[in-house]
């Protein structure tokens, strides 16, 4: 085989939706190739996953069942055994915090070289190209790789994600873990963030980012929230700093929420960010920078300073209020 | 126990900006510590404040210009910096091409615990960490925001997304890639910055570590602005003016009517 190998990914009994989104893009680039799509499933209820994961454009499925759930020295060897017996062209992962603990490593054992968080990719004849993005997504590179085998890893939400099922062969890999190379032990999981607020039931958030400046600043914010009746959230770097509880962080790592208006205010709109709040019916962005990534996919703007907005539109209810 | 720590220097990026090739205009840049690395300097020295670390080093790959950057680590209270850097090296750092620096490091310094940050500002790559540890045989753990060490055990945090926390125990010496929020990264003191001063910055380059000829396999062939795609209605005018009509958008929603 000489096409593509996707790990899936998935938590406590579910599929994650970049397992699906590596499948779009594994079949792109498989087309590219003009070879196969192979998807592994390790750990967990294997069978049950490869049901689902037999999409339309899998060619095979391979089972390794071992552990309940994601152990990277696990992952490393199983996909490093895979891509010895396989020899795909592409080794493909999501660019997920999972991906993140075991696709560099698989890198490094097979001497690939490897592209993370890629937006993009296609393959002309030898030639991988990868799009990414850099510098807090204030620009877009193009990343050619000058090997035959590479691993990458793609950034969830770039792909549409295969829904269609179809006929996949199913394969039980016999993979034999080498324990005395496992050197790391999942105890426990844990949820963080609760409290005595759920920014996820908010109809309107004022969302707060690093643009604030100081801790003191906050106070302005909120001094918003109460004149709109809305509720304060923020940015990660704010929490970060201790200036909020972690109950209200927006993003990828912290609470995924779908208000009907979401402010952000001094927010640039990172991904990790954008993750947790595009779900919000009509979003209104505040930022000096015309260029912030928030004004993607704000529906509203302002650019401007937000220590002269925010008084302003406090006014604005006040008065009326 | 020596802790080696992985300090880069990091460009941001001016509001207004130009792209010379396939970089950004030296004029539109600053350069600062990468700010994940800020955060793992700081888990260093509070280990070497807790008596659980003799000498905190840190390695940078990086131009003589990151020498500042690298005082600000010192200042905060690493012991001795190592800096490695070729012109050959100018560029894209790809992971492979700092992992096998970063692997003749290791090998001269021996450290029990390397801490990295998650990513750089800049590159955006995040994998670093996990790819020497590879590399390097020791044990590690990525996007790590809660650490406690015992003898041979690092007990950690790995945060998911979704606001879930994977706790993990990682035998050591072993590898931590460090999420911002695992502490409170301090300012450096006058009296930090005064003893930076004094403190050792070693050089070395590709040679001296026995690397000559190393290749990063990826090449960056275009840097542009993304092209954007937005729909938003951007109101215009006087702070006054903009705030006036986003009001009347938002009460139109039902905003603020209780
Ligand atoms: C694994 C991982 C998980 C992460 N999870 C999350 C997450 O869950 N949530 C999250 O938010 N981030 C998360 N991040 C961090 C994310 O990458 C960004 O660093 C973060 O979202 C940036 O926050 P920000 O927009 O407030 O700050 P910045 O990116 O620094 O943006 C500040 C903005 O404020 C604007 N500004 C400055 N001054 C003013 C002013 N006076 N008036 C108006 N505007 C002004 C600037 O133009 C800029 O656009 C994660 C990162 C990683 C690696």
């Amino acid at each position: 085989m000489s096409g593509v190998l996707a790990i899936a990914e998935h938590r406590r009994g579910e599929l994650r939706d970049v397992s699906d989104e590596l499948i779009g893009a594994g079949r792109e680039l498989a087309d590219d190739l003009g070879e196969e799509l192979h998807v592994a499933v390790i750990s967990g209820q294997v069978e049950e996953f490869a049901r689902t994961l037999s999409r339309e454009g899998v060619d095979v499925v391979h089972t390794v069942t071992d552990g309940a759930e994601f152990n990277h020295d696990v992952y490393t060897q199983v996909t490093d055994a895979l891509a010895a017996e396989l020899d795909p062209t592409v080794v493909l992962l999501p660019n997920s915090v999972n991906g993140l603990d075991y696709g560099p490593a698989v890198a490094a054992r097979l001497d690939r070289p490897l592209v993370t968080d890629v937006i993009d990719a296609e393959i002309d004849g030898d030639t991988l190209t990868a799009t990414r993005e850099m510098y807090g997504s204030k620009v877009e590179t193009t990343v050619e790789v000058d090997a035959e085998r590479t691993v990458v890893m793609i950034r969830g939400g770039e792909w549409p994600g295969a829904s269609a099922s179809g006929d996949a062969e199913v394969r039980e890999a016999e993979i034999e873990i080498d324990e005395s190379a496992v050197h790391t032990t999942v105890t426990g999981f844990e949820e963080v963030g609760g409290g005595d607020v759920d920014i996820g039931d908010a109809e309107v958030l004022v969302s707060v980012g690093r643009g604030i400046e100081e801790e003191e600043n906050i106070e302005l914010v909120e001094e918003l929230a109460d004149a709109l009746d809305a509720t304060l959230s923020a940015s990660r770097p704010i929490v970060d700093s201790g200036w909020l509880p972690k109950n209200r962080q927006v993003g990828q790592s912290g609470k995924t929420v779908t208000p009907e208006v979401y402010i952000a205010i001094g927010i640039s709109g990172a991904v990790q960010h954008v993750a947790g709040m595009k779900g919000a019916e009509t979003i209104v962005a505040i930022n000096t920078d015309p260029d912030a990534p928030i004004f993607d996919i704000a529906d509203y703007g302002i650019v401007d300073d937000l220590f002269d907005v925010v008084p302003a539109l406090i006014g604005e209810f006040e008065e009326s209020g | 126990m020596k802790v080696l720590v992985t300090v880069a220097e990091v460009g941001t990026v001016e509001e207004d900006f130009e792209i010379d090739g396939t970089a950004i205009d030296e004029r539109y840049l600053e350069y600062d510590l990468n700010e994940w690395d800020d955060y793992a300097v700081e888990e260093a020295v509070q280990l070497a404040e807790e008596g659980m670390a003799d000498e905190v080093v840190t390695v940078t790959v990086g131009p003589e210009r990151s020498e500042e950057t690298i005082r600000m680590a010192l200042a905060k209270g690493a012991d001795r910096a190592i800096r490695v850097w070729d012109d050959s090296l100018d560029g894209l750092l790809d992971v492979g091409v700092k992992t096998e620096i970063l692997r003749a490091v290791v090998a001269e310094e021996t450290p029990d615990l390397i801490l990295t940050g998650v990513q750089t500002g800049d590159a955006m790559f995040g994998a670093t960490g996990v790819s020497l540890a590879a590399a390097i045989d020791y044990p590690w753990a990525a996007v790590v925001n809660d650490l406690e060490l015992d003898d041979d055990l690092a007990h950690v945090h790995r945060e998911l997304e979704g606001g879930v926390e994977e706790l993990t125990d990682v035998e050591t010496p072993a590898v931590l890639t460090i999420q911002t929020g695992i502490n409170e990264p301090r300012y450096a003191s006058l009296r930090g910055i005064r003893q930076a001063q004094s403190k050792e910055i070693a050089v070395e380059d590709l040679a001296s570590l026995g690397l000559d000829g190393i290749e990063s396999d990826l090449r960056l062939t275009r840097m542009y602005e993304p092209e954007v795609e937005s729909t938003a209605t951007v109101f215009e005018g006087s702070a006054e003016d903009t705030a006036v009509q986003l009001a009347g958008v938002l009460r139109e929603k039902g905003v603020g009517a209780q």
